[in-house]
């Protein structure tokens, strides 16, 4: 496909925007966690390589709070190359050659799947707040859907860091049968208290943008850009490290020979920031960002499972492989062990890699070897194990 | 029997012939397709070798994340975890097999994660250094300092083996827990049997490892 790097030129929404749709009709519609029964649903997704004759090598990769279904090539928005092209693609570890890649972008999301600014049926206008709260839940319910569509059973694989994580848990807990195996990367079986905390900032400094208008911002005609920008600086210091920060930036001063005794963008940290939360905007929906992240803090399989987190994986057969990250302080390596003890308690198969980065969360959208090594491993194991052959 | 394209280059790397002698005779207590955890299994290469000779549906818990990292980029189900705290997670006869393979004396508890061997495991195989094998009687009773062997490499102040016994403690350990010796032999320093079964005056005497399959009194 063909994509032009201009910002904002592309209406996701539109039908013939890039990438495959699927819809889920008005009459069968999904049942949220809420109580709503909701539809039509627009799934919009990508594919890449293709299936083999019994469709056993699919592999679902479910994407983080702002990513999308552009894994692995270039985004049709900001022009620039898929969010997991160290690892997806022909000869990689999710080798495109072999497996059939299947990304879809998550319910309440705005790169073409139903979400808070496609238009309501009912009024004609941008659901807005009247798009009904949605859970991980109902977005894998979503994901189940477009796979029965898609005539795959059961998938190779379901692999995600971070909010694509919770859904690859979500996945095994809810469709056992349906996984053989599982890489749930940096993430964690509960939203924390701490992380919850992030996220009610990032959602008051949209909430306190003026132009987001109670969330009517599209029928109004402006776009609440600054409080989505500083709700994106907020996160992207979650996602990284001191040391990261430190390496990268230090106290380094950003095209200037001293202090400007004013405010400024004196430090490089700071107008890194800036650049992180203007681009953004640009390719983010405000609404979209305060319903995803609800949807994270609403995540606990432990109290969904009457208090016991091993009950969600009960007579599981699905292979995992756990991976944390030394740095990751938003979901510290004690919250994959804390997953991986419950997989005990079941007798689950469990492989868990702690790696060794000093590049805090978004190691695992990054070049490191270990993690490759790791994936590469598990994937080759579970292949053998699962007749799948090699090219 | 499966395609060698399908194995990753770490397993294809290693001969399986080459498995270290101890460990070997440590896999050929396990019957073929059973389910096994081992406990401590450094760079996974009785897992493989289990895997592959026996069949075996095998997991694994090693204290080093560097062994975590090797076994698994070569498709083993290893975790990073800890003898002496991990085992209570598991649930009882989880595994037809649970290994401690030269560990046990290197614990902080071992009546405890004994105990939680035969409760894991059907069985379990459980290796260690004998103390009372003569040589080490004599380095003791002649030179007056702790012995250093090739089973006990390591001098007094930087070794991790924090509960050495002998082969009459342990069987003394298996009363107490009320765990019957299935069965029971000792080895050489290399780990090959010595074809001499224990308990026993000899086998104390002469063993330099202890080799004993044990499983929970009914």
């Amino acid at each position: 496909m063909s994509a032009t790097p201009r910002i904002a030129a592309v209406d996701m929404t539109a039908p013939d925007s890039p990438g495959q749709r699927f819809e889920i009709p008005a009459d069968r519609p999904l049942k949220l966690d809420s109580g709503v029964e909701f539809g039509p649903v627009t799934v919009a997704y990508r594919t890449y390589g293709a299936p083999n004759a019994d469709k056993s090598n699919a592999i679902l990769v479910c994407h983080a709070l702002t990513g999308d279904q552009f894994v692995a090539d270039t985004h049709p928005v900001t022009g620039k190359p898929g969010w997991w092209e160290a690892i997806v693609g022909p000869g990689k570890i999710l080798d495109t050659d072999r497996y059939w890649i299947i990304c879809a972008n998550v319910l309440g999301g705005c790169m073409g799947s139903t979400g808070p600014k496609s238009i309501d049926p009912a009024t004609g206008q941008p659901y807005g707040l009247k798009f009904p709260v949605i859970t991980i839940g109902d977005m894998v319910q979503a994901q189940a859907r477009l796979l029965d569509h898609l005539g795959v059973g059961q998938l190779f694989c379901v692999i995600g860091g971070s909010m694509g994580g919770m859904q690859v848990l979500d996945w095994v807990s809810t469709y056992p049968e349906r996984v053989f195996a599982a890489i749930p990367i940096a993430t964690s079986y509960r939203h924390s208290a701490q992380n919850i905390a992030f996220h009610e900032v990032g959602r008051q400094a949209i909430m306190a943008d003026p132009d987001w208008r109670g969330g009517d911002y599209l029928s109004a005609g402006t776009l609440p850009h600054r409080g989505l920008a500083v709700a994106r600086m907020a996160a992207h210091v979650t996602y990284l490290s001191e040391q990261a920060l430190h390496r990268k930036f230090g106290r380094r001063l950003q095209n200037r020979e001293s202090l400007s005794y004013g405010f400024d963008a004196d430090f490089q940290v700071e107008s890194y920031l800036r650049h992180q939360g203007s681009t953004f905007v640009d390719r983010f929906d405000a609404n979209s960002y305060l319903y995803i992240t609800r949807a994270m803090d609403y995540f606990d399989l432990q109290a969904e499972h009457g208090g016991s987190l091993p009950a969600a994986f009960e007579g599981t057969k699905t292979r995992f492989c756990v991976v944390s990250f030394t740095s990751d302080w938003l979901f510290p390596t004690s919250e994959s062990r804390t997953l991986v003890h419950a997989l005990n308690a079941v007798a689950a198969n469990v492989s868990f890699v702690e790696i060794v980065s000093d590049k805090g969360h978004d190691a695992f959208l990054l070049d490191e070897p270990d993690l490759h090594n790791t994936l590469q491993g598990f994937l080759n194991g579970c292949a053998e194990r699962r007749g799948l052959r090699g090219k | 029997m499966t395609e060698p394209s399908l194995l990753s280059a770490a397993a294809q790397a290693r001969p399986r012939a080459s498995i270290r002698v101890d460990l070997k005779t440590i896999g050929e207590m396990v019957e073929p397709g059973s389910r096994v955890l081992d406990i401590g299994c450094g760079d996974g290469a009785l897992l493989d070798w289990l895997s592959h000779e026996k069949n075996v549906d095998g997991r694994g818990i090693e204290l080093s994340q560097a062994g975590v990292n090797a076994c698994v980029a070569q498709g083993l189900s290893v975790i990073q975890g800890d003898a002496d705290t991990d085992l209570k997670d598991y649930p009882t006869g989880a595994f037809d097999y649970a290994i401690l393979s030269q560990t046990l004396q290197a614990t902080w508890d071992p009546k405890t994660v004994l105990g939680h061997l035969v409760r894991i495991g059907k069985r379990a195989v459980v290796s260690f250094p004998n103390f009372g094998v003569w040589h080490v009687r004599l380095k003791l009773l002649v030179g007056g300092k702790m012995p250093v062997t090739d089973s006990l490499d390591q001098s007094w102040y930087e070794t991790p083996n924090v509960h050495l016994c002998t082969i009459d403690d342990f069987v003394e350990l298996c009363r107490v827990l009320d765990i019957e010796i299935e069965y029971a032999q000792v080895l050489d320093a290399a780990g090959r049997p010595k074809g001499l079964r224990a308990p026993g005056f000899f086998a104390n005497l002469l063993g330099e490892q202890g080799l004993f399959v044990l499983k929970r009194a009914r």
